[in-house]
């Protein structure tokens, strides 16, 4: 999918952000920079910037998700803009409207923003073609396709707690096949120069020809933790499994779950990470999710300034062109 | 003319000017970059008891949805809880005011000072809001076309120069 005629303007600013794919290395380094200096402003009296005061973001969510709609929607009010929430699994579309039909409709109430999830591949893809120039679209997540908002949260974190990627080898673990999380993480590691990424998973759900991703797969969970610094577990996705992926749930966490046996075999100071929601006792252990090499819940408060810097970059000259000289 | 300004002794002025408000505790805010380089100097030559506050006002600026962010962004870091205490703002140069408005905004979101008293190395003309300087170490006349930048953080150097355009 050809996106970043649609993801940068005429002047290589980043217009909406629809997949990592195709980003370039300083645009990623550029927007977890950006979220750096966000950080602190969770921990003020006052949580609120006013970068996006009098601006209208909608979160549009055709997928039921609650941590991700809650980190935007904090991210959108910090920065002062108005939130909609729109939950539209049970809204226009069942009374037969489309998808753009739904879109226009947001639009022609003046928002500056559409935060949107969708079950199909492309959903954003498709709003980002469609809205007028001055409209942005962040995808948070489209079908198999990508998340790109959670894999820069995650990039976030595992530069915060390992530093640079050049020397880490990271293991994705789990549900590759059905997992658009895996997808945009690969693609951002690769983009910013991990060492290595290793993929872990059973045949069934790995993606055919997983190596032209540039990464390595493993069946055996045991080699393939071996020596690495970063455990990124995947939500086994029993909503969209058809079919029998896996033997039993029993024996998939046998086998790929990870518990602090399995964590052994990585680095002894390999940090484990989980983009929610935990599956605990079907991919991961909670002697690990609450252990100390955990660090889902910094992966939380992070994705809230990771946002807020996505949306600010994204904003950011979405007015006409500076005239005259700039304030000193 | 404004490369002939002594800054040292511009900087020991500002200093003996201020020393009469140590008795209010001041704590000191610099705005970044300029002002956080002039304002570590003054916070030294006063011994001041409090760390020295920066601000990085990129997030309060006025013309953000016309420029965007600036990726080299600094963290704002303000040490010292602000709430009912006399602040001295530092700045290299006062020029439109709009910095000045952008920096009080901020602070506002930090707590409620008892005051703020603005000291500015330099202050020059074409003034866009109704903001003035308490403390000047010089001021000086520009054409409109000129721009006066604080150059550091050491040595510390003034420089004018024509704006594009």
């Amino acid at each position: 999918m050809i996106a970043n005629d649609l993801q940068f303007d005429g002047h290589g600013r980043l217009r909406h952000l629809l997949t990592i794919e195709g980003i370039p290395r300083q645009t990623l380094l550029d927007i977890l920079n950006t979220a750096e200096s966000f950080i602190s402003v969770g921990e003020r009296e006052i949580k609120k910037l006013p970068l996006l005061r009098g601006k209208t973001a909608v979160n549009l969510f055709f997928e039921h998700s609650t941590r991700t709609r809650t980190t935007f929607e904090i991210a959108a009010k910090r920065l002062s803009a108005d939130v909609i929430n729109v939950n539209t699994t049970a809204s226009s579309t069942s009374k037969g409207e489309t998808l753009l039909d739904t879109v226009r409709n947001l639009e022609a109430m003046h928002t500056d923003l559409f935060v949107v999830r969708h079950g199909e591949s492309g959903a954003a893809h498709l709003i980002a073609r469609h809205v007028p120039a001055h409209v942005r679209i962040i995808n948070a997540g489209d079908g198999r396709h990508a998340h790109p908002t959670q894999a820069l949260l995650d990039m976030f974190t595992i530069r915060q707690y390992k530093g640079p990627f050049e020397q880490l080898r990271v293991a994705i673990v789990g549900d590759i096949l059905h997992s658009r999380v895996a997808r945009s993480q690969i693609h951002a590691l690769s983009t910013l120069g991990a060492a290595e990424v290793r993929v872990i998973a059973p045949k069934t759900l790995l993606p055919l020809c997983v190596e032209r991703l540039g990464v390595h797969p493993y069946s055996d969970m045991r080699a393939g933790l071996d020596g690495v610094d970063v455990v990124m577990m995947l939500r086994l996705q029993r909503e969209r499994m058809r079919g029998a992926l896996i033997p039993s749930e029993q024996e998939y966490f046998n086998l790929f779950g990870l518990t602090p046996a399995m964590l052994a075999c990585a680095k002894p100071d390999a940090i484990v990470m989980h983009p929610g929601p935990m599956n605990r006792g079907l991919e991961i252990d909670s002697a690990v999710a609450d252990g100390p090499r955990s660090v889902i819940l910094p992966q939380v408060t992070n994705g809230i300034a990771v946002r807020m810097a996505i949306m600010a970059i994204l904003m950011g000259g979405s007015a006409a062109p500076p005239e005259g000289r700039a304030t000193p | 003319m404004p490369p002939s300004i002594d800054i040292d002794a511009t900087l020991a002025y500002l200093a003996d000017e201020l020393r009469p408000h140590l008795k209010r505790n001041p704590i000191m805010i610099g705005v970044h970059s300029g002002g956080a380089w002039i304002a570590t100097r003054l916070h030294r030559a006063l011994a001041l008891p409090d760390p020295l506050g920066t601000l990085d006002i990129s997030f309060y600026r006025d013309d953000f949805t016309r420029v965007g962010v600036n990726p080299t962004v600094k963290t704002s870091n303000l040490p010292v809880n602000i709430e009912d205490r006399h602040v001295i703002l530092v700045d290299d140069v006062l020029h439109t005011g709009r910095t000045v408005r952008a920096a009080l905004n901020e602070i506002f979101d930090y707590g409620r000072p008892a005051s703020v008293l603005l000291a500015v190395l330099i202050c020059r003309d074409g003034r866009e809001l109704p903001i003035q300087a308490d403390l000047v170490g010089h001021s000086i006349q520009l054409n409109p076309n000129e721009h006066i930048k604080l150059l550091g953080p050491e040595p510390l150097a003034l420089k004018v120069q024509e704006v594009g355009g």
